[in-house]
């Protein structure tokens, strides 16, 4: 029996957990779930109403026109004019009706409504109506009635049709891919080697490097962009080149990502039991052998652990992305897109929707696929704030 | 677009090989440098002493070279430049010290700074530590941490999307379609414009922060509960306590030093807060900080080196108990090895 278990005999009544907890998840999924439901919904209706209304009926309240008091055809002693409150092409469920404007649901469609004067209106829920009146209609123009419409939930793929073509999210998306990859793989082995070094070899210093990455590991990005800036542009002048290319933003990852490496791995790859390396050590390995045959694969929990956290780090990083790599739209990763179109689309939450939405699908994927080495992970290295 | 995606994985099946590449050599090199002769049983202890002392600097070698000009030169290069002018040329003294204690904008964003972390560490640990032990008593305890740990995934971008869209606020008679302006519509209030209100605008970006941070520190903490051993709780429990004191006396004081890693990763995590500011607000209404700051110096007019340097040493100032605490905490770790 754990901690919690014990608790549980005597704790609070469970029903209160269940319901606290059923609250926590509710508050933290629903501004997620915001941007996907919006995400598929059409942009006229985004607007008008909100999303949690997306899967019942948008109701609205609308205005139409009966026909003329010339068209009315007499029945009998009544005169009766029909008809559709429907424009061509417009659709929708009419819920109720009613003939002044501050009270628009005043009857329920299909019954028929008593107005008075001898008069009657019935309008159905698709839309056809019948108007009598025990005498002939006055006046020139058709009478005016509110009604209140329901459109039935649409959902469409086009915002993301748009924003992947005309809004360069695609492009971003490739972008992204092309920083993250090799940002992601390529410190790992420099990291594992030098983890293996710092585990396993006696030398002098080797406290201070300790000491030295653990505290590199918090130092803030900010106290690197000014130098590197400067570096970057001076190389870039010096050999003609652009200062802002894809192996520089590939290299400050890798370094910026490499404290946090070499502190996992090395606490890792330090638990590993001793018996093992010495005895391929008695059998005449080499440190190169011992590292790639027997290293490499026993740390694996760890190496998935800091690949994952290095990629969503990559991904989702903006900051690195902005000074190393720029803000032109060719080279433009998946958050700075996102960042522009805020600044461009500001209100035309389709696109916003779609685009965030877009951004976030492969590091959620990533965390559901894989959650239990990013938990692993933060476990052993939760000294590094993001 | 897809040359792009195959000239990527080329890179990192080139970078792959190459590194092994460097590894291999430098190891096939130690051995030609200093031979292992069977017959002179002296020499050869004397070159594997000579290898034992070269390999490790080797092996570290490509990540020392990384880290000392992605990390270490840059923080001395920051301190020089905050000496010297806006191009990085000509000696100021303490010039832009002196620039930084008058500015108003930098006074904002010193005060919204402490604001932020004075808040968010705070209520991440809190929320984080509510909800690990309340999660971990129900059966579905997992699920719900999953969903509350999820937004540990979204980009501090994607997370200013999602809750721009929460915030939004819709002017005249339109309908609200910003989940928070409908709340309050529907218990009568009237809708806001949440991000331009100064002063409370800051807690509304913290919102942002402490719903994707709250994961972390749940996850952390949880750990931690997980790991108090079983008979401190059943003595308590025996001389009668109930369960509200358990937690306070019993299950907190156990897991001070968890809570105190947790409280510390998020305070550097909200030091170097950028993300969220920029694409929210871009630091206007009165809800600059540093970060931002720092940002706007590093390309405002051309680029100002020096202001922005001493922006960035006050971030580096106050990250730097929390370093040190670290290391001592890591050395006290390694006294065994």
């Amino acid at each position: 029996m754990n901690a919690a278990a014990s608790l549980r005999r005597i704790g609070l009544p469970r029903l209160v957990v269940h319901l606290s907890v059923l609250l926590i998840c509710i508050i933290w999924l629903i501004p997620t779930l915001g941007i996907l439901v919006t995400s598929f919904r059409d942009p006229a209706q985004i607007t008008s109403s909100g999303w949690w209304t997306a899967f019942t009926s948008a109701s609205q309240t609308t205005a139409s026109r009966l026909a003329d008091p010339s068209a009315a055809r007499q029945e009998g002693s009544n005169y009766v004019i029909s008809g559709s409150v429907f424009e061509e092409g417009q659709g929708g469920t009419v819920r109720a009706f009613g003939t002044r404007v501050a009270a628009p649901a005043e009857f329920e469609a299909g019954q028929p409504a008593d107005l008075g004067d001898g008069e009657t209106l019935t309008v159905n829920g698709d839309g056809s109506y019948t108007y009598t009146k025990n005498g002939p209609f006055e006046g020139e123009r058709g009478r005016r009635v509110y009604l209140q419409v329901a459109t039935p939930p649409t959902f469409t793929t086009q915002n993301y049709n748009t924003v992947l073509t005309s809004q360069g999210i695609g492009q971003a998306f490739v972008n992204s891919l092309t920083v993250a990859i090799p940002s992601t793989i390529i410190p790992i082995l420099i990291a594992a080697f030098a983890a293996y070094a710092l585990s396993w070899m006696e030398f002098p210093g080797r406290a201070l490097i300790i000491a030295m990455v653990v505290g590199l590991i918090v130092v803030p990005l900010q106290m690197s962009l000014i130098p590197l800036l400067r570096m970057y542009n001076e190389i870039g002048a010096f050999f003609g080149v652009p200062s802002r290319s894809y192996a520089g933003i590939w290299l400050a990852h890798s370094a910026f990502g490499m404290p946090l490496a070499i502190y996992l791995l090395r606490n890792y790859i330090a638990g590993l039991p001793k018996e093992i390396i010495e005895s391929a050590r008695v059998d005449g390995a080499s440190d190169f052998e011992i590292f790639v045959k027997i290293i490499l694969p026993l740390s694996f929990p760890a190496l998935a652990s800091f690949s994952i956290f290095q990629f969503l780090w990559t991904w989702n990083d903006l900051l690195v992305a902005m000074v190393f790599l720029g803000t032109n739209r060719e080279q433009l990763v998946l958050t700075g897109a996102l960042n522009a179109l805020l600044g461009s689309m500001g209100g035309r939450w389709e696109i916003l929707t779609a685009s965030a939405f877009i951004s976030i699908l492969v590091p959620l994927l990533v965390f559901f696929g894989l959650q239990r080495y990013l938990v692993r992970g933060l476990l052993a290295g939760s000294v590094k704030g993001g | 677009m897809i040359s792009q995606i195959v000239s990527a994985v080329g890179v990192v099946i080139a970078g792959v090989f190459a590194c092994a590449l460097y590894y291999w050599l430098s190891d096939k090199l130690l051995q030609i440098v200093f031979p292992v002769p069977k017959e002179n049983v002296r020499a050869a202890s004397i070159n594997l002493n000579r290898r034992a002392v070269v390999r490790p600097w080797l092996f570290m070698g490509p990540a020392l070279i990384l880290l000392g000009v992605y990390l270490v030169y840059p923080v001395v290069a920051t301190f020089i430049l905050s000496f010297y002018d806006r191009g990085g040329v000509n000696f100021v003294g303490l010039a832009n010290y002196r620039w930084a204690i008058f500015d108003g904008q930098f006074r904002q964003s010193i005060f919204n700074n402490i604001l932020w972390l004075a808040v968010v560490p705070a209520a991440c640990t809190f929320f984080g530590l509510v909800i690990a032990v309340l999660t971990d008593r129900i059966w579905w305890g997992n699920i719900a941490k999953s969903l509350v740990f999820m937004p540990m995934a979204i980009s501090f971008v994607g997370a200013s999307v999602i809750w721009k869209f929460v915030y939004e606020y819709r002017g005249g008679n339109e309908t609200q379609i910003g989940l928070l302006n409908a709340i309050v519509q529907s218990f009568g209030g009237d809708p806001q414009v949440w991000i331009s209100m100064p002063f409370w605008n800051n807690f509304f970006l913290m919102v942002i922060l402490i719903w994707i941070q709250t994961g972390f520190a749940m996850v952390i903490l949880s750990a931690a509960l997980r790991g108090i051993p079983e008979e401190t709780i059943e003595a308590a429990v025996i001389d009668g306590a109930n369960g509200w004191q358990i937690f306070w006396k019993i299950m907190v004081p156990q897991i001070w030093g968890t809570i105190a890693v947790v409280w510390t990763t998020i305070t550097i995590l909200v030091l170097k807060v950028f993300d969220i500011v920029l694409t929210m607000t871009n630091g206007q209404w009165s809800t600059m900080v540093l970060a931002n700051l720092m940002f706007d110096w590093m390309f405002r007019g051309g680029g100002d080196s020096g202001r922005s340097a001493v922006i960035a040493l006050v971030i580096m100032a106050a990250v730097t108990p929390i370093m040190i605490w670290n290391i001592r905490q890591a050395n006290k770790e390694m006294g065994g090895h």
